[in-house]
This record gives structure tokens, C-alpha cells and sequence, in this order.
């Protein structure tokens, strides 16, 4: 493409959910990826589009216009280039299974409902209706009718089918070294050349943090394995995770963290997570790791036990000190849009992301206050 | 070694696959798929695919290139997906 209005870097969900609300507001975009399509971060998520996992406050505001708007997102995607991205409305089950668990999960879904989640708070036999496998032995459940969830490498891929519909360009395989420009962005330089554009969105997700040297930010990879059963009969119905999950995602330490996270895809399988650490781009594998997360998954369905774990693979969160996305222009290179941090909840809030990015890029009013992701705030600049 | 496959004798002998002792005895597929009911017997032969799942003495989801036969094994079509009894 000759004269992008906006080169989106980075092809994962986050910066297709960019392009697509970038062309729909009229603009010429063209996403560069230095490897395949939604082949990073994207490829190795679940596919969550969670509310029931965020306290109340600015990422659930986010996780909330993000769940409102995917919906309306994929009519227009599906009657635009008519593609089934496996959209779920199934619901999350969080489940404590100690009765320690019990009254902290309580609380947390208290204070959701007040911020307008629809947390139901069941007693046991009730969880066991809505999940017969589950541990028996469950002290109390919450079930968030909002948690749905979509195959996330379709939807990215969908989101930029749409982008090319649109007369935009998505090139894989292009390798971008570095942003032009001293004042503002004047261009980006590719390993095909150069390209001029007045705005670039680093949508880089875990590698977002050094994407160019003139406007460092500190976003880390937060890795996680998952492991993947061989495809069951209809086993677990609902995404249902262990209470302990939030303060996991919440922690703060570079230390190994798990907990029982268990979800079935359309395809059978059943996907078990999670496991969060901070070791850089380290791609080995960890029998401890996988070990505690098939403990943690036969401690919510005991079933789970004797069915065979097909494969394992593991992925990389992008990651901020405080745990919020950063969305917006870098002030210290105007032209300069970040859209990266999203941690785990990527697939999620991509929607809300992508619009919230088009709407600050040409000057609308943002559908919901942005200030609390600008790349600016404390300890985010690098 | 007395190896039953869907209820009929198949020869047998220590060390053999089951995936080898089935294209032995002439079948070349021994699986039907969740969605559809379509054959399926050996592709990748090391592993890797979990497509040549039987069911071996009652547990679902065996693979048979890498499960080694032996005396007494029941081993039978699997349908779909099923669960561990």
C-alpha cells in the first residue's frame, strides 16, 4: 500500500481489533506482522471474554463495553465476509471448592454486581446442575452470565479479512526495525522498506515494550502453559475456574503462580490452564508446571483424571506493572498509538480496545474514559 | 497371544502395535469421527495426531501406534469421543 493513513503493527487480535475499527471509521490501514497472522499471544489464549475475573474499576469497565461490543462486532463481521468465529455466550462458573474460599469469592462477586455484573451466587447443588462432573465437594459457586467465549485466531483473522474487504492491506512476514520521525511519526521502517504514514499503532502485545527505542515501555511477558485433553463428549459446559484464580492474576510476584482454570473449545477438547511466571521469553517447558495444572483441573472435575492430555504449548502475556492496558498516543512522539498490556484478557478486551484507539486517533469522543490506560501514567514509560 | 479386536481373534505377537497387528490382519481403519462417523485408522504412526485412538479393555482415547499389545487385550472401534468408564 502506498499511502496507509495508519500501519497497525502487530497482527494478533488487539491489533485487528485496531485496523477493523480503523477502516470502519474511513481511514486506509495496512497491519504488518512480522510472522503469520494471529500466529503470537492470539494463537495461544483460550478465547476468553471475561467480566467475572476483574474487580471492579477501569479494566472492568473495559472488559464490560468490550463484552457489550463484541457482539455487535461480529454481526458486522459476519455479514460482511460471513465467517462463524465459534462465538459462546456459556458463562463462567468460579467455583470456591474449600470453605475458606467460600466467603472471599462472595465478597468479590458482591462488589461485581454493585459495579453491574450479573454474578448469581449458587449453592452447591445448584453448581452441580449447571456442571454434573464438578467436585462434589464444591463449598459454594458464582455463575457470570456475561463470560463468553469466541476461537481467537478465527476472529483476528475475520477482523482483517474485513480490513482487506475494505480496499486495506494485511502483510505478513514484514519485520518493522523502527518509527521515523523526531517531532512526530513520520513513517515506519520495514525490512521492505520504508513506509510514510502519519500514524502507527504498536499493537506488539509481550514484545510491544521495545518497539521502538524512542518511546520504551515497560511491558513484560508473563508466560503461561496450557494443556489440551484429547477431544471429550460434552464434559465441562461453562469456563470454570478455581477462586484462587484472581489473586493469581492480581500477584505481583516474577514467581511461578497456578490455579484451576478449565474450558471446552467446539472442537472437544478440553483446554487447562493456568499458569502465570515471569521468565522472559523462556519457551522450555516445565513438568512441574503442567503437573500442578492437571492437579489443579482433577480438583475440579475429578473425571478429568483418566482422560489423555493430547498436547501442551504455552504462550506469552504482555504485561504491565500495574496489570491495565495501555491505550493511546505516546505524548513523547505524537503519532505514536500504543495498544498493548492487555495481560491474559487481550482476547476480551480487544472489541473496546480497537474502537477506544479509533475513536482517540480521529478526534471522536471516546465511548468510556480512556485516562486510566494512557501509556504515560507512573511506572509505565521506559 | 489371544488379542480380540470388536469381538474376533486378530494374530498377535509380543512387541507388535496395536495399529501393527490391525494393518496385519488386513483393516486399515478401526476409528469413526465425533462429528460426521468417518474413518480414520493411521496417519502420523508416531504419536503425534491422536487420530488412531481404539478403545483398549474399556479405556477410551488409546493410541494404537504406540500402545504394544498384550495377552488378553480387548480392543474395539471407537465411536466419537467417549469418556473413561
Amino acid at each position: 500500500m502506498s499511502h496507509p493513513d495508519v500501519v497497525v503493527v502487530g497482527a494478533g487480535i488487539v491489533g485487528a481489533a485496531c485496523a477493523e475499527a480503523l477502516s470502519a471509521a474511513g481511514l486506509r490501514v495496512l497491519v504488518l506482522d512480522r510472522g503469520p497472522l494471529a500466529s503470537g499471544t492470539t494463537a495461544a489464549g483460550e478465547g476468553n471474554v471475561l467480566v467475572s475475573d476483574k474487580e471492579p474499576g477501569p479494566e472492568l469497565a473495559l472488559a464490560q463495553a468490550s463484552r457489550l461490543h463484541w457482539p455487535r462486532l461480529l454481526d458486522r463481521l459476519a455479514d460482511e465476509v460471513g465467517v462463524d468465529v465459534e462465538w459462546e455466550e456459556k458463562g463462567g462458573l468460579v467455583v470456591a471448592i474449600t470453605p475458606d474460599a467460600a466467603e472471599p469469592l462472595r465478597r468479590f462477586a458482591a462488589g461485581q454486581r454493585a459495579a453491574g455484573v450479573d454474578a448469581c451466587e449458587l449453592t452447591p447443588a445448584e453448581a452441580l446442575v449447571l456442571e454434573p462432573h464438578l467436585n462434589p465437594a464444591v463449598a459454594t459457586a458464582v455463575h457470570y452470565l456475561q463470560d463468553a467465549q469466541l476461537n481467537p485466531v478465527l476472529a483476528a483473522t475475520t477482523l482483517l479479512a474485513v480490513v482487506r474487504k475494505r480496499g486495506g492491506e494485511t502483510i505478513p512476514g514484514v519485520m518493522v526495525s523502527d518509527v521515523d520521525g523526531a517531532d512526530r511519526v513520520t513513517g515506519v521502517r520495514t525490512s521492505q522498506g520504508r513506509i510514510p504514514c502519519h500514524a502507527v499503532v504498536n499493537a506488539c502485545g509481550p514484545w510491544a515494550g521495545s518497539f521502538t527505542a524512542k518511546a520504551r515501555l515497560n511491558i513484560l511477558p508473563r508466560r503461561g502453559l496450557v494443556l489440551v485433553t484429547a477431544p471429550l463428549p460434552v464434559v465441562v459446559r461453562h469456563k470454570v475456574y478455581d477462586a484462587d484464580y484472581v489473586g493469581a492474576v492480581a500477584g505481583d510476584d516474577a514467581d511461578l503462580r497456578t490455579s484451576g482454570v478449565v474450558e471446552s473449545t467446539r472442537a472437544g477438547t478440553v483446554l487447562i490452564g493456568s499458569s502465570r511466571q515471569r521468565v522472559g521469553f523462556t519457551e522450555q517447558f516445565e513438568v512441574p508446571v503442567l503437573r500442578a495444572l492437571a492437579r489443579k483441573a482433577v480438583a475440579l472435575f475429578p473425571v478429568l483424571a483418566s482422560v489423555p492430555v493430547m498436547r501442551a504449548y504455552g504462550g506469552f502475556r504482555p504485561y504491565a506493572p500495574d496489570h491495565l492496558p495501555v491505550i493511546g498516543e505516546d505524548p513523547r512522539l505524537p503519532g505514536l498509538w500504543h495498544a498493548t498490556g492487555h495481560e491474559g484478557a487481550g482476547i476480551g478486551l480487544a472489541a473496546a480496545t480497537g474502537r477506544l484507539i479509533a475513536e482517540l486517533l480521529t478526534g471522536q469522543r471516546p465511548h468510556l474514559d480512556p485516562t486510566p490506560f494512557r501509556g504515560d501514567r507512573p511506572g509505565v514509560p521506559a | 497371544m489371544n488379542v480380540v479386536v470388536d469381538g474376533t481373534p486378530v494374530p498377535a505377537e509380543p512387541g507388535q502395535t496395536v495399529a501393527a497387528a490391525l494393518v496385519a490382519a488386513g483393516r486399515t481403519t478401526w476409528r469413526e469421527t465425533r462429528g460426521h462417523g468417518r474413518p480414520r485408522g493411521l496417519f502420523c504412526g508416531i504419536g503425534v495426531c491422536f487420530d488412531c485412538l481404539v478403545v483398549v479393555n474399556g479405556v477410551p482415547d488409546v493410541r494404537a501406534c504406540q500402545r504394544l499389545l498384550a495377552d488378553g487385550d480387548d480392543v474395539r472401534t471407537q465411536r466419537g469421543a467417549e469418556l473413561p468408564r
